[in-house]
């Protein structure tokens, strides 16, 4: 094993897999650390509906990128555009100067993306899903597969659920067993869409630990689709917020929470009204009487 | 309809393309041979049993009363492993494991499992489509040489049994195999390899393109299903015209 190599996050260096070029089978180590992303005046319909216009994005390397808005102002589509899984109309999508579209992509860069939905294959067990990337590219012997998911799964706060199946897990077990099925790519690149939707408060604390852990540990980028404040203004560098397709505003979160613009404080200062106290109400029931 | 055919077309040409990867699916293969060939063996073994019979039983009768009786042998013989026995088990494994292909892979579409797949650079054509292809076009003429002989059994039993035809086993097996020959078993199994492919490409196809939630994965099954048996019919004018023309 390559002694420079980065460790994986939660995982010991003598465990994890070897970064190998998995086109040539080679221990070759890939050659950069991290990527950069370029969005260049991408745009996206759905039959009459343009849900993108004209999006443009730089995102450097190593950092970590909220992206913010409104549901259905076009942030998974975004999501999906930057790791290939859509096709735009115009414009492209460029990983370190490469367009997504270009062949071999992906086996020049190692990307995951975290779904909101989780995205787990159900047939397959836990430990089948969050190894199925190390398995099917056949980096490493089943027996070591075995200890690194064991591992990957501790670090996302899962021990003993390797042989359940998806469906026997609550949503939130089944978003960090999708997490950690991302993580164990060791990604130069990373996208969350919704991370920490359905997670109780603790965990999603521990998954924007995680989030940043893995910056400090690998400098991967990490883009993060949420609407979830106090995670993109804990972990990211720089926020990003699209209303209705287009890009409102970029920079960091302080500059956001000060943005002057009415959608943006809409949006940062929104809460539901406070309930009525109770003291309040007996004392009001106290007078009917 | 044209987009459909081409993109069947293109789907099973990089299938092809990626045989030599069947290897390294081999665990996946076996998986799905089970389930097809060993899930649908009573099923099949009951149909052949009674088409054989219902064969005898239709043209026994006939037969018996212009003294042709001592043919029945090899036309049960003829008619079960030429046309019966393929295309019978085509539709019934259209209807068993087409369908189960295309639900499969159309709710892995449309939970986002294939995206999933996707952005893990393992390619879901040689992840689902392949081993299916695999096993498929192993276990339906593994299926057919199976109910080919039980099928026989069936028209035997039947031609025995009922007293207007009142063929003995010995005489029916007698003149089957005068008639039938090694050829025109593998007729039936070279037929049945065809209407595999076409059914393992039209439902793995089907459930790629599979959209919208639970209505649009019943609506690609229901595709999947009529579109196999639709193409098994047409295929097997074709191929029995190809097969004859080698036969001549």
């Amino acid at each position: 094993m390559n002694p420079s190599l980065p460790p994986t996050p939660g995982i010991p260096v003598e465990e994890r897999a070897p970064r190998w070029r998995r086109d040539t089978g080679s221990a070759t180590q890939l050659p950069t650390p991290c990527v950069s992303v370029e969005v260049c005046d991408l745009h996206k319909s759905f039959y009459a509906q343009e849900v993108l216009k004209g999006i443009n994005l730089k995102i450097a390397p190593g950092e970590i990128f909220a992206i913010m808005g409104p549901s259905g102002s076009g942030k998974s589509v975004l999501l999906k555009h930057i790791i290939g899984l859509l096709q735009p109309d115009s414009g492209d999508v460029l990983i370190q100067g490469d367009s997504i579209a270009s062949p071999g992509i992906r086996d020049k860069y190692r990307m995951a993306m975290v779904f909101q939905s989780a995205a787990l294959l159900t047939s397959l067990n836990v430990a089948e899903n969050v190894g199925i990337y190390l398995a099917e590219h056949r980096l490493c012997p089943p027996a070591e597969i075995a200890r690194i998911v064991t591992a990957q799964l501790e670090a996302v706060g899962l021990k003993g659920v390797e042989d359940r199946m998806p469906n026997e897990l609550s949503g939130g077990m089944q978003k960090r067993v999708a997490i950690a099925r991302a993580l164990i790519i060791d990604p130069q690149l990373i996208l969350f869409d919704e991370p920490t939707s359905e997670l109780d408060p603790l965990m999603a604390v521990l998954v924007g630990g995680e989030i940043l852990k893995l910056k400090s540990l690998t400098q991967a980028t990490s883009i993060v689709v949420t609407h979830d404040r106090d995670l993109a203004f804990g972990i990211a560098d720089r926020v990003a917020m699209i209303i209705a397709g287009e890009i409102l505003f970029v920079g960091t979160p302080d500059e956001f929470q000060r943005h002057p613009d009415p959608r943006i404080h809409n949006f940062v200062d929104a809460h539901l009204p406070a309930p009525r106290s109770s003291s309040k109400s007996t004392d009001s029931n106290t007078s009917n009487l | 309809m044209f987009q459909n055919i081409g993109e069947i077309i293109v789907l099973f040409w990089r299938t092809l393309q990626l045989l030599p990867l069947a290897w390294r699916q081999r665990r996946k293969v076996f998986d799905q041979l089970f389930e097809i060939g060993n899930g649908s063996l009573l099923m099949v073994c009951i149909l052949a049993l009674f088409i054989g019979g219902v064969v005898a039983l239709q043209t026994g009768p006939p037969l018996a009363e212009r003294g042709l009786s001592y043919i029945l042998g090899g036309m049960v013989g003829l008619s079960m492993c030429k046309e019966l026995a393929p295309v019978m088990l085509a539709i019934l494994i259209a209807g068993r494991s087409g369908s189960a292909m295309s639900a499969e892979i159309g709710s892995m579409r449309v939970y986002e499992e294939i995206d999933a797949l996707r952005t893990m650079n393992i390619d879901p054509v040689a992840y689902l489509v392949l081993p299916r292809m695999l096993a498929i076009a192993v276990a339906l003429p593994a299926l057919v040489l199976f109910a080919i002989p039980v099928g026989w059994l069936g028209g035997a039993v039947v031609s025995t049994v009922n007293h207007q035809i009142a063929v003995s086993f010995d005489v029916f097996f007698q003149d089957l195999r005068e008639v039938v020959d090694m050829g025109d078993v593998l007729n039936g199994v070279f037929k049945s390899f065809v209407f595999a492919l076409a059914i393992g490409i039209i439902s793995c196809h089907q459930g790629l393109i599979t959209r919208g939630g639970p209505r649009g994965i019943g609506r690609s099954v229901t595709k999947a299903v009529v579109n196999s048996i639709v193409c098994i019919l047409i295929l097997d004018y074709f191929l029995t015209r190809f097969l004859l023309y080698f036969q001549k």
